[in-house]
């Protein structure tokens, strides 16, 4: 009888959590009162995400992060990491594990529209393509029919490469594993002629080579990869302040204010950088922050561009050239709007 | 554990014939049931609104769900297919399909293997001879206190570095080639009456099969010792080779050549399923060595000396004494390991071995992002084998069970 009264106790509190499951929006109101930003991020992508030796993360991706956090607690390194394999991090944020995905993830119309997220902007455009051994004398794409191909399981990369090579009547060979490590272990061994995945996430795969000088990419590009923060469908406050952070960073530069110079810009004259870093107008309490939301931002990461070129930049290990990130202004396609 | 709590058994239950009349709800056994019905009710209950409140959550959070998926086109490649697979146009059904396969096709050679591995090395581990026994123990000793995943690792990886590139692989003409892209095999290509041959080999079981039963009973009958093995093996090698050659021999072999990014032609095993394998059976081989040598261990020495005593050479007296009484120990912790082996090879995902839990519940749930369909039919899979798994082994022990007379 006790037993049973056990099972029933046991019953109801189960129903209580299921029934529970169902609330719960306001993901701002819940980073407040924890105190951090719980971020996902990737495993170990140089320039976009990396941990360390001691732990500390760095990258495009974790900048991002930073840039809520700022924006929130006026600290950037209000955040707490979470790594993901490419396979797990939807199903992170969906469970509410994470407050924010920031992982190299490339913004498609049904992640975007049946996995009950939503993008928030592209802080990096990017493309797939190719690495190669130089020694295989191969210089496009085109000659890659047979090729055995290495890549990460979970991506929009597998499905690229099978229409790119079907629309080129090409065979190939692909092996799929779930962590990039492995990727670069099996390509490094020799199991794959060909490593495909994000151009950016190439050349930062390739410094993790035994000998990173002996590979080259391909020039084709085979996709558009649109790689951007996500939140979960459904809290429109928290969507808006994850937008807003990248677009803030974009402003900023080309506004020409920059973590040095600050304070000096918000003390200015020039009414549109007065506007976003709040000594002007009440845009803060918009998306339920302070008025220097932005100002904490620039002071943590810097504007757009020093995000670019400390992380990924032609004078880090990765050399990666502006390109089509380069603001709308400089023929690129970074473009923020305005502050209003 | 409830449910058995109150059925009755107490005083004054059902079988107590003498118990006074009572009221209907102080019936003990009446009362078990109502206790019963009730904890059904509930469980039934909470596993419905469970289900209910589910689904409620995935459509207001906006995420797609049902079964349809199944029929839509899957669109990425998969390294190893034992049936038709099609990039363009096959459906997340057969990637299922193909990974179920794939998972099988290690977990059962896996099985195999691990079982020949397993009793020779148990065996040497109770040889008279030192350095055998030894090397058996340190193999054990060493293999199985090593995690399963770094095995995996080490495996695939000394295999890709073992084995040459492509271009400078080996090359053992009709018997194919061999390199780090896998091994690439010369492929039976069966033409017009090789069915024959199919169908005389089942012949010559059934025959084999025959000539047993009739050796045993006249050797029951009679005392008489006939080969029934060794002619039972003639037959089902000879009657296939004679219905074969009678039909013209029509097979041909499609031998691989190389060229190119990777060979052409043939069939492939790819690095991927080698390493797995192997790893997989020399890991669970030690749990199943240990098995074996408790399991004849624990046969009392008074059998084998009341055999010598009746006349029994070795060979006999273990294949007719020890054996048989080694197996009913053996058998129920040899089911475990079975188990364990088919659910180990779920790691392979580490390793790009495109099994169940890779290309379905990774690739397939990835794409679609429909997990609560994907893992509950992944899980429903695993079960569904592992009971299937211990079923027959269920079966195989209450034939080498112990028949008390
Ligand atoms: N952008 C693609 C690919 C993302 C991806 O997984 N890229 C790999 C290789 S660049 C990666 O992030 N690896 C790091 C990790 O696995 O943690 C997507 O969203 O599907």
């Amino acid at each position: 009888m006790k037993k049973l009264m056990l099972t029933g106790v046991l019953g109801v509190v189960t129903l209580a959590i299921a029934g529970s499951a169902a609330a719960s929006a306001a993901t701002l109101d819940d980073v407040k009162a924890k105190g951090f930003v719980q971020c996902g991020v990737s495993q170990g992508l140089p320039g976009f995400s990396n941990p360390d030796a001691n732990g500390n993360w760095s990258g495009m991706d974790v900048d991002l992060c930073r840039a809520v956090a700022a924006a929130i607690f006026g600290n950037g390194d209000a955040v707490k990491f979470t790594p993901l394999s490419a396979k797990e991090r939807f199903t992170a944020l969906q469970s509410g594990e994470i407050d924010l995905l920031s992982r190299n993830t490339t913004w498609t119309m049904s992640r975007d529209t049946q996995l009950g997220l939503n993008f928030a902007g592209v802080n990096y455009y990017d493309g797939q393509g190719f690495m190669i051994r130089t020694s295989m004398n191969i210089n496009s794409a085109l000659e890659l029919s047979g090729a055995s191909i290495c890549t990460n399981t979970g991506t929009t990369t597998e499905l690229n490469v099978a229409d790119y090579f079907r629309a080129n009547n090409m065979e190939y060979e692909l092996v799929a594993f779930e962590k990039s490590d492995e990727v670069v272990a099996a390509y490094d061994a020799g199991r794959c002629d060909v490593y495909t995945t994000d151009q950016s996430g190439l050349y930062a795969q390739r410094l993790k080579l035994t000998n990173p000088g002996e590979h080259k990419v391909l020039p084709e590009i085979i996709s558009k990869e649109p790689l951007g923060p996500v939140v979960r469908q459904g809290d429109d406050q928290w969507f808006n302040i994850v937008k807003w952070a990248h677009i803030a960073t974009v402003n900023a530069e080309e506004l020409g204010i920059t973590q040095a110079n600050v304070d000096e810009m918000a003390a200015g004259d020039n009414p549109a950088a007065k506007r976003l870093l709040g000594t002007e107008g009440e845009f803060g309490a918009g998306i339920g922050l302070s008025n220097d939301w932005a100002a904490n931002i620039i002071k943590a990461v810097g504007n757009y561009g020093e995000i670019f070129n400390r992380n990924v930049g032609p004078d880090t290990p990765l050399g990666i050239a502006r390109g089509i990130n380069a603001l709308w202004s400089k023929g690129g396609l970074q473009y923020g709007p305005p502050v209003r | 554990m409830a449910v058995t709590d109150v059925t009755p058994n107490g005083p004054g239950s059902a079988h107590d014939d003498s118990a006074p009349k009572v009221a209907l709800l102080n019936n003990p056994e009446i009362r078990g049931w109502l206790f019963q019905v009730v904890l059904a009710v509930v469980v039934a209950y909470l596993a419905y609104s469970g289900w209910k409140n589910m689904n409620a959550n995935l459509q207001a959070a906006g995420i797609a769900s049902g079964w349809a998926f199944l029929n839509n086109n899957a669109g990425f490649a998969i390294s190893q297919s034992l049936i038709e697979y099609n990039q363009a146009s096959s459906t997340y059904g057969r990637v299922y399909l193909v990974g179920l396969i794939n998972t099988l096709v290690v977990a059962v050679i896996g099985v195999i293997l691990a079982t020949i591995i397993g009793f020779l090395i148990g065996v040497a581990r109770l040889s008279k001879n030192w350095m055998v026994s030894r090397l058996a123990a340190v193999y054990v000793e060493s293999l199985r206190n090593i995690p399963l995943l770094l095995q995996i690792f080490i495996w695939y990886f000394g295999v890709l570095r073992l084995l040459p590139q492509p271009r400078d692989g080996l090359d053992f003409g009709f018997f194919g080639l061999l390199n780090n892209r896998g091994y690439f095999a010369p492929k039976p290509v069966w033409g017009d009456g090789a069915i024959y041959t199919l169908y005389a080999f089942i012949a010559a079981c059934v025959i084999a099969w025959g000539i047993g039963r009739w050796a045993r009973a006249r050797q029951m009958a009679t005392g008489q010792i006939f080969p029934a093995f060794w002619v039972g093996f003639a037959v089902i090698v000879l009657l296939p080779v004679i219905v074969f050659l009678a039909a013209g021999a029509p097979l041909t072999w499609d031998v691989p050549v190389a060229g190119g990014f990777r060979p052409k032609g043939g069939m492939t095993i790819i690095p991927e399923y080698i390493a797995m394998l192997v790893a997989l059976s020399t890991y669970t081989a030690t749990y199943i060595a240990e098995i074996v040598r408790a399991g004849i261990l624990a046969v009392s020495k008074g059998q084998t000396e009341a055999a010598h005593a009746l006349g029994l050479r070795s060979g006999p007296t273990l294949r007719l004494v020890i054996i048989p009484q080694a197996l009913r120990i053996i058998i129920p912790p040899l089911t475990n390991q079975y188990l364990n082996l088919t659910k180990n090879s779920s790691l392979a995902v580490a390793i790009a071995y495109p099994e169940l839990t890779s290309v379905f519940a990774g690739t397939a749930l990835n794409q679609t992002g429909q997990a609560v369909e994907i893992i509950s039919l992944t899980m429903l899979t695993y079960l569904t084998i592992s009971l299937l798994t211990s079923a027959f082994m269920n079966w195989y022990n209450s034939r080498v069970a112990l028949v008390e007379r």
